[in-house]
């Protein structure tokens, strides 16, 4: 008889604990506001990343086309993957000494693994994270970046 | 009380007296047998695609996401996309794969779920054939299907395709037994086995109601073992995709899956129109007892909208099944069906026997 | 020819049925290759075979200096990246001998932390879409969403967030940090019984896991089984208790430990580590104190000659780190003990006599990161 009971109250419980779960998607069944997809390439006007997101590494130029890259190397030389190349230049300044420009600051977005290090290690705060994340192209040569402006030039304030 | 509105008899009546009025007799049984299999031709890929379709955006809603929503309106035609897609994609050859058996299956298994069509009563007066042995032919062929799959799994010559197949022979095999004798619950209620028969033996209520417990018992027992004989849900060890990638499908591309997927659909249908056509009554309206006026209004509404409206119901459980539980295991399959369903379902039969006997109910 | 191909593969006997599971598997969670041996529908025994995604991060180390391995590890265990970084962290810091902030100390336990419930919210998921519950997955995957924010808010990336320096953190935490911290948890609260009552409670669920794969507290000490599938076991093996490291030492927690041994012991730790997680970050939350988010390093690190050792618990079990250095910029020798590659040895003497549907099952408990195998 116990058993009969024990096969019973087996199959009841079981019943129950599946109405349970059976509970849990009907409510979310019929609580359409629930959903939490982001309608993403319709949203894209109104999509605004975090401040902070690392979405490629960028020099920030202002209005008069100036950014405050030394070409010190130290970018570089911290890569961990060497995504960074910079070559300098030598030009005379208003003095007449030589002095370090950098020609091309050329980034590999396609090594890159955003681990932050040349943003941090940067000397004169020159290179920043970028917040565009739409990365993808046809051909693997348009993820070598030229991250100097043409025709810009070192800020004169940041040399101290 | 049963409604006269909307009779489709009148309709195919006056078809078959025109066609009576053109050709000799034998030509218009060969003229209606055509007509009738194009209809269901169109019918069956318009509803797969609508099943499909459906499901997608069940689990979406359930899963909080949006589901289909880029091709067409709420993503209406995405089914038809994809079908366009199968339709165009390349049929690997399988080498080593027996090749007449595994081009055979997938029509064995679309065959099966098609025939078992033509018996179902969409609505009053609309019912291909009326076999005096409705539920008897409706089970017979709707296991057929199985073949196909065992074929399928058989012949891919692939591992994972045949653990999957000789899963489903077993799950099928036993599952039968339950299905076959929850519908005989009814079938003992109603004292017929023509399904038109059942539908007009529950005009003044449903057997689901009428029958006390022991039709409720059968009619989950009827749910459960219903969605085990189409693969689907829970137990859905055929294909289980997390164990054999793909189950006895695994080796299939193009419009042989296609067709694989469109009868596992079609299935789901056909046994949610049993299921509603045995407990739920068919296409009758739904009445409550001596409420003329909410009776006189249910009427109204045509039969083969009730038909639909109790079909995709069930439809909808059995998504809603799918989309809760986590998979079985084989011997867990076979012990839920021999343990615990099949005896009830037997103690359930003789209880329903000793209550027509004493016409206990309705 | 392809016959004999064939008959070379076959490792087992004429009637032995072996099937390849993966590389390319929906359940393997990446590519392990398991060779599994078949009778019936019981497994007999199972061969693991990993290296696909091998990568020689132990080697790559040795070029690089000591911030710049960092980013590497982010990518042994990708589930537990902070842990991993902190590991590190943690052995440069011993051999340089330099005093961390208290400040560093406490943001980082609660990074550890809100990791491993991201972790172990992606392992439910997973589990629950290897048991063949799909559902599961989404709700999982929902929540895990909240926890990601955060990480982007703070640290600017999802999943591989080099956050931890050695020293200190990158940069310091966002000023939202706290606040929406809080809102998760308070969040999380509410969503976590619904985990138990889709899955936990579920009939079909507690068939499927209960019994099966027993790993006795003598088989998880033989093989190293640590972490919560260890503790399943009855293994206390919790690192934070054994050798606390960052503010572990100052919060009230307890090690959860299961007695089942089974699929559903390991379930149940995980879940009720969820719970204790959540329990440590509400208790340092309010009380991070002021100060720098780093203590004064050397631009350039050479570690003193010598063997450094630490180990961190990450979500999955016990990850030492072993450096060698000789005094130079960059580690002569990089060892690093990952949890999961112990973790999935284990597999065949569990799995062995199962289904093969529970082959799958234990697996999953045993909630395994192949990048972390292979490293």
């Amino acid at each position: 008889m116990n058993s009969i009971i024990e096969y019973f109250t087996d199959l009841f419980k079981g019943l129950s604990s599946l109405w349970a779960g059976m509970r849990v998607t009907g409510k979310y069944f019929i609580s359409p506001g629930a959903i939490v997809t982001q309608q993403y390439p319709e949203n894209r006007k109104t999509l605004k990343m975090e401040d902070r997101f690392k979405g490629e590494i960028i020099m920030p130029h202002d209005e008069n086309n100036q950014h405050a890259c030394t070409g010190c190397g130290i970018c570089e030389m911290n890569c961990p993957n060497g995504s960074i190349e910079i070559i300098t230049d030598r030009v005379p300044n208003a003095e007449g000494k030589l002095e370090r420009v950098i020609d091309k600051h050329i980034y590999h977005l396609s090594m890159c693994t955003f681990c932050g290090l040349c943003v941090k290690t940067c000397p004169s705060n020159a290179l920043a994270f970028g917040q565009k994340f739409e990365h993808a192209v046809f051909d693997r040569s348009k993820l070598t970046k030229v991250l100097n402006q043409p025709g810009s030039s070192l800020k004169k304030e940041a040399k101290k | 009380m049963s409604s006269n509105l909307y009779d489709f008899s009148t309709l195919t009546g006056s078809i078959h007296a025109a066609l009576s009025g053109m050709m000799s007799s034998g030509w218009v049984v060969f003229t209606e047998l055509v007509l009738i299999g194009l209809l269901f031709l169109l019918f069956y890929a318009l509803l797969g695609l609508f099943l499909v379709y459906l499901e997608r955006k069940v689990c979406a809603i359930i899963q909080n996401r949006v589901g289909p929503n880029r091709v067409g309106k709420w993503g209406l035609l995405q089914t038809i996309a994809d079908l366009i897609k199968l339709l165009l994609k390349e049929l690997i050859p399988i080498r080593k794969a027996d090749p007449i058996l595994f081009n055979l299956a997938p029509f064995i298994v679309i065959l099966a779920s098609f025939m078992a069509m033509a018996a179902l009563p969409f609505a009053k007066g609309l019912q291909a054939v009326d076999f005096n042995i409705g539920v008897f032919y409706v089970m017979a062929v709707s296991s057929l299907g199985v073949v196909g799959i065992l074929l399928a799994g058989w012949s891919s010559n692939s591992k994972y395709s045949l653990i999957g197949a000789i899963r489903s022979g077993a799950q099928i095999v036993s599952y039968e037994l339950s299905v076959g004798l929850s519908i005989l619950a009814i079938v003992v209620f109603s004292g017929t086995m023509q399904l038109s028969g059942i539908v007009e033996s529950q005009a003044d209520g449903w057997w689901l109601f009428k029958g006390h417990i022991p039709a409720l018992i059968a009619f989950v027992i009827f749910l459960i073992a219903s969605t085990a004989e189409i693969n689907r849900g829970p137990f859905d060890l055929a294909e289980a995709e997390s164990e054999l990638t793909a189950g006895f499908h695994t080796e299939y591309s193009g419009i042989k899956f296609a067709f694989f997927f469109l009868a596992e659909y079609i299935n789901m249908f056909i046994v949610a129109a049993i299921g509603a056509t045995v407990f739920l009554g068919g296409w009758m309206p739904f009445h409550i007892g001596n409420w003329e006026g909410f009776n006189h209004i249910m009427n109204y509404i045509p039969s083969i909208v009730w038909f639909f409206l109790k079909t995709f119901f069930i439809v909808y459980l059995i998504m809603w099944f799918k989309w809760t539980f986590p998979r079985l295991r084989i011997d867990q399959l076979l012990t839920l069906e021999w343990k615990y369903l099949l005896p009830i379902s037997l103690v359930n039969i003789v209880f329903i026997a000793f209550i027509v006997l004493m016409g206990w109910h309705f | 020819m392809s016959e004999e191909i064939i008959k070379d593969v076959m490792v087992g006997e004429n009637e032995d049925y072996i099937i390849n599971m993966g590389p390319q598997h929906p359940s393997t969670h990446g590519v392990l290759r398991l060779e599994v041996c078949l009778k019936g529908e019981t497994v007999k025994y199972l061969i693991p075979h990993i290296g696909y995604i091998h990568r020689g991060i132990e080697k790559m180390c040795e070029a690089d200096t000591y911030q710049q391995l960092i980013h590497l590890t982010d990518r042994m265990d990708y589930l537990s990246a902070h842990m991993n970084n902190e590991a590190v962290c943690l052995c440069v810091e011993d051999a340089l001998q330099v005093e961390i902030p208290e400040r560093v100390k406490y943001i980082r336990t609660i990074l550890d932390e809100l990791n491993r419930i991201a972790s172990h919210q992606l392992w439910w998921c997973a589990f629950g879409m290897d048991l063949g519950a799909l559902t599961s997955f989404f709700y999982g995957l929902r929540d895990r969403e909240h926890i990601l924010d955060i990480f982007e808010e703070s640290f600017g990336s999802r999943l591989l967030h080099s956050f931890v320096m050695p020293g200190g953190l990158m940069h310091d935490v966002h000023p939202n940090f706290q606040k929406r911290t809080k809102e998760f948890i308070k969040y999380f609260r509410k969503k976590l019984p619904e985990y138990d009552q889709l899955l936990t409670g579920n009939i079909i669920f507690q068939n499927r896991a209960k019994g099966i794969g027993y790993m006795s507290r003598e088989t998880a000490i033989g093989y190293g089984v640590t972490g919560p599938s260890g503790r399943g076991s009855n293994f206390a093996c919790d690192v934070r208790k054994i050798a606390p490291y960052g503010a572990y030492d100052k919060v009230q927690f307890n090690e959860i430990l299961g007695t089942g041994c089974d699929t559903f012991a390991r379930y149940q730790v995980r879940m009720a580590e969820m719970w204790e997680s959540m329990n440590i970050i509400e208790q340092l939350i309010d009380n991070i104190p002021e100060g720098d988010y780093t203590a004064k390093m050397k631009p350039i690190i050479k570690l003193p000659a010598g063997e450094y050792f630490r180990r961190v618990e990450t979500a999955r079990g016990e990850l030492a780190v072993y450096v060698v250095s000789d005094g130079n910029k960059t580690p002569y020798r990089m060892k690093f003990r990952t949890p999961n590659f112990s973790n999935l040895f284990v597999l065949n003497t569990l799995a062995s006599g199962h289904k093969i549907a529970d082959l799958i099952a234990i697996s999953g408990s045993l909630d395994l990161v192949i990048p972390d195998i292979d490293r």
